[in-house]
């Protein structure tokens, strides 16, 4: 039987919110947090949202009936109150497979993060969590190397990576630039960075940095025999020019390079993840921009769902927020995405604001980097938080130090090694972590002087976006 | 602002991996690291190497590694053999993880001297 054509206006509610349905394994599912306008029922908005990121429009058409639409659209399945704020609610929606093209997260977010927020019966939305399916996941590339093949490269084993991002962000030579790199890699970091926004402006062209900073490393490697890395930000105005400077670092052969995944857009991600692969290089994502989407509680896109585009799209490294430095990030809400990079089967769990099962296959985990306003006080908290698969990433805390960038990295290097030597016998670092610094600090002059300069820095302030638990969450660096 | 003096910082040395900005463990401190990769079911394994080859990634394997031993004591026991059939080599001791096709522990144990 078929059906007959009517114009007209349809509720969305008639078509797309089916409370029976049961999700299948290979469906795409969504929660969206929904603050619906004044007097909207929440079943015809979260009917309203499913029906708008698939395939509705706001009458209906005639070319409907030549397609099997019931096969195709997305459908609102379940509606839940949000703790602590009785404006809003959760709908969950789940989607065909279908739907999306294959390795493509692009098209996946142009679905679910398109026309729909923008929807006036909606006062606002926030997209809390994906379900990719399996069946999906193994249609993307992920991480071009993933952790354990970075570890691999870099021959570092047992405990976490260290790095600093070179300070002024802005304004330095390439010479001197390289200057504050190779001290701080001879110092004992393991890499150092490039800032977000340093890609080749006029006081410092990229490629006069790559040669200056490749000497740097090579210098660092041969002084003290360890594998270093400095993230060569290869971000550039267009993706041409962007493996253009990715060629460059490997003629070097340098052993990383770095992106910013949301202002240079998903597709020169996936682009450039691939690129890496092809050539052995490893890639550190940086997320400028990220707080702009994912930090209000009532609006946007949660963090752990760009974690999940992103390792999806491709990095090795990511950073997660520190939980215990200058930017924000609740520490159950940071826990819950830093699982999400680094394993192949995350449960759902509502106390770390993980909605859904996520099962990742065989697709390799990032490393986690914790990055803003950190130094040695916060070393044993770092261990402890994070373990071993993570780079924790000084700025100020290795640059700052009264002697120098060399002896700010050894300061950081020896706090480190005594906290996880302390950790694997059996030390509780939460609680005893000042004890075993101090302890450290005989040994190590650097460090003794790093404590001392940086005894009374907290970061001390609310976080905006809580957990929903009593409220709901948040992000950093 | 800091009262702290300043110290110059010389010219760097070559360093032998994770631990090795730190003094060289006492037997005791050994004895809780071993423990640690036992408990954590790591595979112990042993390998050592002269001192201006350490850079490379291969070192040489002292025996295979030591599929099955949870005694802390066998594992130390094997590092002094090593050490000695070696005296001036670095011997390290590392911890596989056979789960995750990594190691979970690395320890350069005797520094060459």
């Amino acid at each position: 039987m078929t059906s007959q054509y009517e114009a007209g206006v349809k509720e969305y509610r008639a078509t797309y919110w089916e409370p029976d349905y049961q999700p299948k394994d290979t469906d795409l599912l969504a929660v969206f947090k929904t603050v619906p306008q004044a007097g909207v029922p929440q079943e015809e908005v979260a009917a309203a949202v499913a029906a708008e990121s698939s395939t509705g429009t706001w009458t209906t058409v005639w070319t409907d009936l030549l397609t099997d639409l019931d096969h195709y659209r997305g459908r609102a399945y379940r509606i839940e109150d949000v703790p602590g704020d009785p404006e809003a609610f959760y709908a969950y929606v789940a989607y065909p497979l279908d739907l999306f093209e294959e390795g493509s997260v692009v098209n996946v977010l142009t679905s679910l993060v398109g026309n729909v927020f923008g929807f006036k019966a909606l006062r606002s939305l926030r997209l809390e969590d994906i379900r990719f399916p399996l069946h999906y996941v193994m249609t993307c590339g992920g991480p071009p190397n993933g952790l354990v093949v970075e570890r691999d490269k870099l021959n570092k084993y047992g405990r976490a990576l260290l790095g600093c991002t070179i300070k002024p962000k802005l304004g330095l030579s390439a010479k001197n630039y390289g200057r504050a790199v190779y001290e701080a890699l001879r110092g004992g970091l393991d890499f150092t960075k490039d800032d977000e926004n340093i890609n080749s402006q006029p006081f410092m062209r990229w490629r006069d940095r790559f040669d200056y900073v490749a000497e740097a490393v090579h210098q660092a490697e041969a002084e003290t025999g360890e594998r270093k890395g400095h993230y060569l930000n290869v971000t550039a105005a267009t993706v041409e020019e962007m493996y253009r400077r990715a060629e460059h670092a490997r003629s070097l052969d340098m052993r990383i390079i770095m992106h910013d995944f949301l202002t240079a857009g998903f597709t020169a991600n996936t682009s450039l993840a691939n690129w890496c692969r092809d050539n052995g290089m490893l890639l550190h994502i940086h997320r400028a921009m990220h707080a702009v989407v994912d930090r209000s509680p009532r609006h946007g896109i949660h963090f752990r769902v760009l974690t999940k585009c992103l390792r999806l799209s491709g990095g090795d490294h990511l950073h997660s927020g520190t939980v215990v430095g200058k930017l924000e990030g609740d520490r159950d809400a940071t826990l819950g995405w830093i699982d999400l990079m680094r394993e192949a089967y995350v449960p759902a769990n509502r106390s770390r604001g993980i909605f859904f099962d996520q099962d990742w296959g065989f697709m390799p985990g990032m490393f986690p980097v914790a990055s803003g306003g950190i130094h040695v006080w916060h070393i044993p908290a770092l261990v402890s938080i994070f373990g071993d698969d993570a780079v924790f990433q000084f700025g100020g805390g290795t640059l700052g130090h009264p002697w120098g960038n060399a002896a700010g990295a050894t300061a950081n290097r020896v706090a480190l090694e005594a906290c996880t030597e302390a950790r694997n016998a059996g030390k509780d670092l939460e609680r005893e972590g000042a004890e075993v610094l101090r302890a450290a600090a005989v040994h190590s002059p650097a460090l003794a002087a790093a404590m001392e300069t940086w005894k009374e820095i907290t970061f001390d302030f609310d976080t905006v976006d809580k957990l929903d638990i009593e409220m709901e969450e948040a992000a950093d660096e | 602002m800091s009262d702290i003096e300043v110290q110059a910082i010389g010219p760097s040395e070559q360093q032998t991996g994770t631990f090795s900005y730190l003094p060289t463990f006492e037997a005791d401190q050994l004895a809780a690291q071993v423990d640690y990769l036992v408990a954590k079911g790591l595979i112990p394994a042993i390998e050592h190497v002269e001192p201006e080859r350490a850079t490379l990634t291969y070192w040489y394997m002292w025996k295979l590694p030591m599929f099955g031993v949870s005694d802390p004591e066998v594992v130390l026991a094997e590092l002094a053999a090593c050490h000695h059939a070696n005296p001036g080599h670095y011997v390290r001791l590392i911890g596989y993880d056979n789960r995750r096709q990594t190691q979970g522990f690395s320890l350069v144990v005797y520094r060459g001297k």
